[in-house]
């Protein structure tokens, strides 16, 4: 193992604690990494009241959780000039592996977006969210910026081919993250805003022909239930009631860790998944629930500023969208679970209960890192 | 690698710098309205989803209170709740539930519906939820189970009350029963209170006391979870059982007048005249109400309302009877009273009478030979029917309406049961209204020996003649014991205080007659115990023609005439008043004195002064 930074590090002024160092040589960044600890720490008990004490379910979790940092600090090893590299040929395969996806994947609760590959099962749409924003990182980076009209259309086509193939999966959250990650490298990229207004535009004209040809039926229904949870209250609804419910009974301070009546007493559905940010606001209250927007806003604008101190484009775009995309989790999860949002299978990052996201995530966290620790030291 | 213009590294730096900072603010934005969003639902709205989530989790489950015993004046039982026991099984704290079935199998009798039931019911059912396997379980059966219940996990007895009726037919009509709450009565019930209440009085004591055999429902605020499983009891307010009920009637009163009316169809009512109390109300035939307790079988319902005896029918209160002769104590005390007769009167009987100056219809005596000259006294013990068409004729209807209205004829007793016939006193007024005809005079005739439209029930006759015992003190018939009205309160109608105390005594005395004289038409129930103050009745069920003869071996046996005995016991202050029907019986004297005789005799040699 070799760092590249030797200049500042050994001099005897800078006297970092042997930890420090480690973490360093490692190429992992100090700020992040605590951050993420933190939150898969939070997550872990949160778990814990929302399975009902089921120590198998945090024990699983916590397997994932050590999947992911070493999934995380391999990624950070890599030098992000071999990442991009590896861009087109990555893009190629989880293009390949989506297709697949529709002819041989494993349907589960009503949607095909396994690969059942004997040892485990693999979402090719998880890989498809960190390639997707590499791919077209890779594109933009390779002209000058902003991207020039030709560019633009090039990359919504290459954006556009997996989205579609994850949204007839049919997937619209992970769709929705890959969507907006890809939008994200545009928008970073210096996309101009005459393109925006004239994107939005063009979005509000084709709003009523994707409700009508685009979306399911069960698409509509949630979006239809969001406007009106009352209107079935047993059925669709039921989600956002109960999960209204919780979050507001938990009130300033929260009814206290494992005993939200809510959560424990099964009135919640999907309550260690999707759902989990209600079992917290119900437990840790606004306190508590703020105190996590506090943390994700550190890891965002942590992961921005490392963005903004890489030294090439790529990197920028890579770790700029990796961070905003990080925001559009938490965004619609909560806003779903609060009922600002129509209920959107998107999990509160590295919270909710569940394998991929979190390997992905954490792997997001492991480019970041490896952006930010791969950088040649100019001497000003 | 082909490039499409020059890079400007630095200028590209600073548009990532720009949309960066543009993309924080952006997030800050978004940020503040999640907050925004947690500020709405967990202070503004706090208290809203406060109680919702309460209601949620809070749930209350009634308990229903066990329902009150009903007793007869010993303290005897007649409804009682007997504990039922059925198998229930908890499917999840079942391993293998094939293995659990074969195995109880073995142990108790389990029917082919029965299984189909619970794997019916298994389906449908949440795996906490009890599921019932077998009802009515044997006390051997539920030893067997009990005994190795260790080694069935999952499997559960449970008990529950069930109304039972020790002493079924005998008392069917006065305690009724109780059947499964239905529709109709869910309006009248009071919904709280009657929640988890699945029985209700459908008949008799039970329907009349159901307020009181009820009790209060109680309350168990639990909490749950959303599949409803009991999580644990919060608080609980227990129910209040009902009250017991004490009947004013004597078991083994009731069982000997059963037993005395026997294959007869009829009714037997005893009062006590002292105080109003039912000693004992019988109606022939009865039916067994345990029947009815958990929904009868089409089969049976069927067998009883097809029932030529109509066993369901309360003939003791709803059965309309002529009183035949049994009311001509009655309108000798009018005579007396309106002095129309006196106790010197005499009339000639020579088997017939003609209304003077009226068409030249003959009104028979029941003897066809005449009962020669007779008074009152002669007339009553011999129950002479020609003296009492002259006294009536000569009293008019105007004046025998008020005077039996008196005694309670032609109203409602007011007997604390659900429901009762008020007979039938006739009167021109009646007969205009009704009838849409004058009133005859030959009317008055059959009125004055109990025959025509005049009609009674069991009760009233039983009443008028605890009324009589008493000379005129009033008599309000109740079958559940309750405190004696105080004295005072007591008023005797102002139209029967007229009467002349040896009035009352001559009348009296005519009754003993019919017992205790060697002409009396009960002189076969007579003994040397105790003095018994009687009248026989022999009501026609159809009128005969003119020139038509009564001979009982040519009319079918329900045009047989009824028989009637009242009577009371012992003169001097009396305490027993009865009232026997027989249908179809036949002869007052032979056949109903006897039923009376044997009531009486029991009634006197249990209660000695």
């Amino acid at each position: 193992m070799k760092s590249s930074s030797h200049t500042r590090l050994d001099s005897p002024e800078y006297r970092v604690p042997i930890f420090q160092q480690w973490v360093q040589q490692l190429h992992l960044d100090f700020p992040l990494l605590v951050g993420l600890f933190v939150l898969s720490l939070t997550g872990l008990f949160i778990l814990y009241s929302a399975t009902g004490e089921d120590i198998a379910s945090v024990q699983k979790q916590s397997t994932r959780f050590a999947f992911g940092f070493i999934v995380m600090l391999l990624l950070a090893q890599l030098n992000p000039q071999t990442l991009r590299r590896w861009s087109p040929p990555l893009f190629i395969i989880g293009i390949i592996l989506l297709t697949l996806v529709i002819f041989v994947g494993v349907e589960v609760k009503g949607a095909q977006r396994w690969l059942d590959l004997y040892i485990f099962r693999f979402q090719p749409s998880e890989l498809m969210k960190l390639v997707a924003p590499m791919a077209l990182a890779w594109y933009l980076a390779d002209a000058a910026l902003p991207p020039r009209p030709l560019r633009l259309i090039v990359s919504l086509i290459l954006l556009t081919i997996p989205v579609v193939l994850i949204a007839v999966e049919p997937d619209l959250g992970t769709s929705l993250l890959i969507l907006s990650a890809g939008i994200f490298v545009l928008f970073l990229g210096g996309l101009r805003w005459r393109f925006i207004g004239g994107a939005g535009i063009l979005l509000a004209i084709c709003a009523w022909p994707i409700w009508q040809y685009v979306l399911r039926d069960y698409q509509k229904s949630r979006v239809l239930t969001f406007l009106n949870p009352e209107n079935d209250p047993l059925g669709s609804g039921y989600h956002i009631i109960q999960s209204k419910i919780a979050i507001g009974s938990g009130g300033l301070f929260g009814k206290g860790w494992l005993n939200g009546t809510q959560s424990q007493l099964d009135f919640l559905p999907e309550r260690h998944t999707d759902f989990i940010f209600a079992v917290f606001s119900e437990e840790f209250g606004m306190m508590g629930a703020i105190m996590l927007l506090l943390l994700y806003l550190f890891l965002i604008t942590r992961g921005l500023y490392i963005a903004s101190q890489a030294q090439d484009t790529f990197s920028r775009l890579l770790g700029g969208s990796i961070s905003l995309t990080f925001l559009v989790y938490i965004f619609v999860n909560i806003g779903m679970v609060s009922g600002l949002l129509p209920v959107v299978g998107v999990p509160l990052p590295l919270i909710s209960y569940g394998g991929t996201s979190i390997v992905t995530l954490l792997a997001g966290f492991g480019i970041l890192m490896s952006i930010h620790t791969h950088r040649k030291m100019l001497s000003p | 690698m082909h490039r499409e213009q020059l890079k400007d590294h630095f200028s590209e730096k600073r548009l990532f710098t720009r949309r960066a900072i543009f993309s924080l603010i952006v997030i800050l934005i978004l940020l503040a309205l999640l907050v925004s969003r947690l500020v709405v639902l967990q202070i503004l709205d706090h208290k809203h989803y406060s109680t919702l989530s309460n209601d949620n989790r809070v749930k209350v489950v009634p308990v229903g209170p066990s329902r009150g015993l009903i007793y007869d004046r010993n303290g005897i039982v007649l409804a009682e709740n007997l504990a039922a026991y059925r198998l229930e099984i908890i499917p999840e704290q079942v391993k293998d539930m094939d293995v659990l079935l074969k195995q109880l199998h073995t142990l108790i009798s389990i029917r082919e519906q029965d299984l189909k039931q619970f794997k019916k019911l298994l389906k449908y059912r949440r795996s906490f939820d009890n599921i019932p396997l077998r009802f009515r379980l044997n006390d051997i059966e539920v030893a067997k189970i009990s005994s190795i219940q260790h080694r069935l996990p999952g499997v559960h007895i449970a008990a529950s009350l069930n109304r039972h009726y020790p002493l079924g037919e005998t008392f069917a009509h006065v305690i009724g029963y109780v059947g499964r709450k239905d529709v109709k009565d869910l309006k009248v019930l009071d919904p709280t209170n009657y929640i988890s209440t699945s029985h209700i009085g459908k008949q008799g004591i039970e329907k009349q006391y159901e307020t009181e055999l009820h009790g209060y429902v109680g309350n168990r605020r639990v909490e749950t979870n959303a599949q409803g499983r009991l999580i644990r009891v919060l608080e609980q307010t227990p129910s209040q059982s009902g009250q017991d009920v004490h009947l004013t009637i004597d078991a083994p009163l009731q069982a000997i007048a059963k037993q005395a009316l026997g294959k007869h169809n009829g009714s037997i009512v005893a009062i006590d005249p002292r105080n109003g109390e039912i000693l004992s109300i019988i109606s022939n035939p009865g039916f067994d109400p345990n029947l009815f307790v958990n929904g009868i079988a089409y089969k049976d319902y069927e067998a009883l309302r097809k029932n030529n005896s109509q066993p369901l029918y309360n003939r003791s209160l709803l059965g309309r009877y002529p009183p035949g002769s049994t009311i001509k104590p009655f309108m000798g005390l009018a005579g007396l009273k309106y002095g129309i007769t006196n106790v010197h009167h005499e009339v000639f009987c020579p088997g017939y009478f003609i209304i003077p100056f009226g068409e030249n219809r003959k009104f028979r005596d029941w003897k066809k030979t005449g009962h020669g000259s007779v008074n009152l006294n002669d007339s009553i013990t011999e129950s002479c029917d020609v003296f009492f068409y002259e006294l009536a004729l000569n009293l008019s209807i105007d004046r025998i309406n008020p005077f039996l209205k008196t005694f309670g004829f032609g109203s409602k007793t007011g007997i604390d049961m659900p429901s009762e016939s008020s007979g039938l006193l006739p009167s021109r007024a009646w007969k205009r209204k009704y009838r849409k005809q004058p009133w005859f005079p030959g009317e008055t005739l059959n009125t004055g020996i109990g025959q025509g439209f005049l009609l009674t029930t069991p009760l009233q006759l039983a009443t008028a003649t605890a009324i009589f015992a008493n000379k005129g003190r009033p008599v309000k018939p109740h079958m559940v014991k309750q405190t004696a009205l105080p004295e005072n309160e007591i008023t005797m109608d102002p139209l029967l205080a007229q009467v002349q105390n040896h009035h009352w005594n001559y009348l009296i005395k005519s009754m003993k007659h019919v017992v205790h004289s060697p002409k009396g038409t009960a002189r076969r129930i007579a003994n040397n115990k105790f003095n018994v103050a009687g009248k026989t009745g022999t009501a026609q069920v159809f009128g005969i023609k003119q020139e038509e003869e009564y001979e009982e071996e040519k009319i079918s046996f329900k045009n047989r005439d009824h028989a009637l005995f009242i009577a009371f016991a012992p003169i001097k202050n009396p305490r027993i008043a009865v009232a026997v029907i027989a249908e179809n019986g036949g002869s007052g004297g032979a056949v109903a004195a006897p039923i009376a005789s044997k009531i009486i005799n029991h009634y006197m040699a249990e209660n000695p002064l």
